[in-house]
């Protein structure tokens, strides 16, 4: 009985790991620059994950691909931009300075909802 | 021609009810010596094809209400001008230029024929303007009218919602060619200022035109894209967007993210309307009436 418990306490662990990284983005990656790296897709018309997370002060590298055809990846908020072609791994540093809601938006005409392509760094203190 | 207020006014008993910007600017025909008052139409977003019935129940009649609206004023305008997004976007090739040519039919029933169109980027963005050109003509155009420069820029046939170089260095040979203080309008789709960039309410390059363009004593801009009337001053410069003929947008910034605004059966056709632009002498560069579309 105490080990049926053990075993749904770890699963639930996971679950919730499983969900906080996948839904809001959180790294489970570092680049050589000991940076982490968020991984971003982007396909008509949504980028996966819509939500990403980010703490004031800790560089990040975002890295973008295109699932399908170009997209654009702005955060006028940011002032960061790129092209984010098919086929290619697009990398973006990024050192968030100070803590807000930054939204991020397609900015290269996709198609109908294109101007629902969208998503939001969350940057915490 | 003689155009008082009372010839909008007139226009409530249609069912469209008037409001007047009543925007105060210089006379803009003080140096010029042209003293011709007139007033153009502006009609945006129609959006032909667009089918959801949640955002506009009324998806086929609302632009043939908006042409009838026109037909009735009067006196007629001396032009009317589509400032983009006539239709719908859509990835099939065929399928646009079918809604272009029903688009054109539609507007072939204004009883003014002077009518000027311009892209949108649902029009023209994935295909960088190629059908657009085929039924509708040149994507950037300027025209005089009553003493007047019209000057039609394109941010739009590029997807990345840029003018472009080639675009500014032709803006800035037409511009060279006026005085001062000679009265401009120009027309776009999306606004050239940043208005709201996070919800690609912006163009690129637009600062560069504003550049341009701000040498100049007297200048107007009308754009349409954002689906709702707003007015913004760069410097001396006025900006005004105008209502959509499919569904409104909200205020900029007032929700955290953009979204359309749903039908409601009890304000049928809210926030869609026409814009009557009139030249007045002496007082203000432009008024502006706002006119809604509504039932019956």
């Amino acid at each position: 009985m105490a080990r049926t418990k053990q075993y749904i306490h770890t699963i639930l662990i996971c679950a919730g790991l499983i969900f906080y990284y996948g839904a809001y983005g959180l790294t489970n990656q570092q680049n050589n620059d000991n940076k982490a790296v968020i991984k971003i897709t982007a396909k008509r018309f949504e980028y996966s994950p819509p939500v990403v997370e980010l703490k004031k002060g800790v560089p990040v590298t975002l890295e973008l691909t295109a699932l399908d055809r170009i997209h654009g990846f702005n955060v006028p908020g940011l002032g960061l931009r790129a092209d984010v072609p098919p086929g290619q791994t697009v990398h973006v540093d990024l050192l968030p300075d100070k803590a807000g809601q930054y939204i991020f938006l397609c900015d290269i005409f996709c198609g109908n909802g294109h101007g629902e392509m969208n998503g939001v760094i969350v940057v915490k203190d | 021609m003689s155009l008082n207020r009372r010839d909008f006014i007139k226009l409530a008993t249609y069912g469209g009810a008037v409001f007047s910007t009543g925007l105060i600017g210089k006379n803009v025909f003080a140096k010029t010596g042209e003293q011709d008052e007139f007033y153009f139409v502006q009609l945006s977003d129609t959006h032909w094809g667009f089918n959801d019935k949640k955002f506009n129940a009324d998806p086929e009649g609302t632009l043939p209400r908006a042409i009838e609206l026109v037909n009735q004023l009067d006196p007629q305008p001396d032009f009317i001008v589509f400032t983009g997004d006539l239709t719908h976007t859509t990835d099939d090739p065929n399928i646009r230029r079918k809604r272009m040519a029903e688009f054109q039919d539609i507007a072939r029933k204004l009883n003014t024929r002077n009518v000027r169109y311009m892209p949108g980027e649902h029009d023209a963005s994935l295909d960088n303007g190629e059908a657009y050109k085929e039924f509708f003509g040149d994507l950037n155009y300027t025209f005089d009218h009553k003493g007047i420069h019209f000057i039609a820029l394109d941010n739009v046939s590029d997807p990345r919602a840029r003018l472009g170089d080639s675009q500014l260095a032709w803006l800035s040979e037409d511009l060279n060619q006026r005085t001062k203080d000679a009265p401009i309008v120009v027309l776009t789709h999306r606004p050239l200022f940043d208005l709201a960039p996070e919800w690609g309410w912006s163009t690129q390059d637009g600062a560069k035109a504003i550049e341009l363009l701000m040498p100049f004593e007297n200048v107007t801009v009308f754009y349409g894209h954002i689906h709702q009337e707003h007015h913004h001053q760069t410097g001396h410069i006025p900006h005004h967007s105008a209502r959509s003929l499919i569904f409104p947008l909200p205020v900029p910034g007032s929700v955290e993210k953009k979204h359309k605004i749903a039908w409601d059966d009890a304000q049928p056709y809210r926030g869609l309307g026409i814009r009557n632009i009139e030249t007045t002498l002496p007082g203000a560069a432009f008024d502006l009436h706002e006119i809604n579309i509504k039932k019956g």
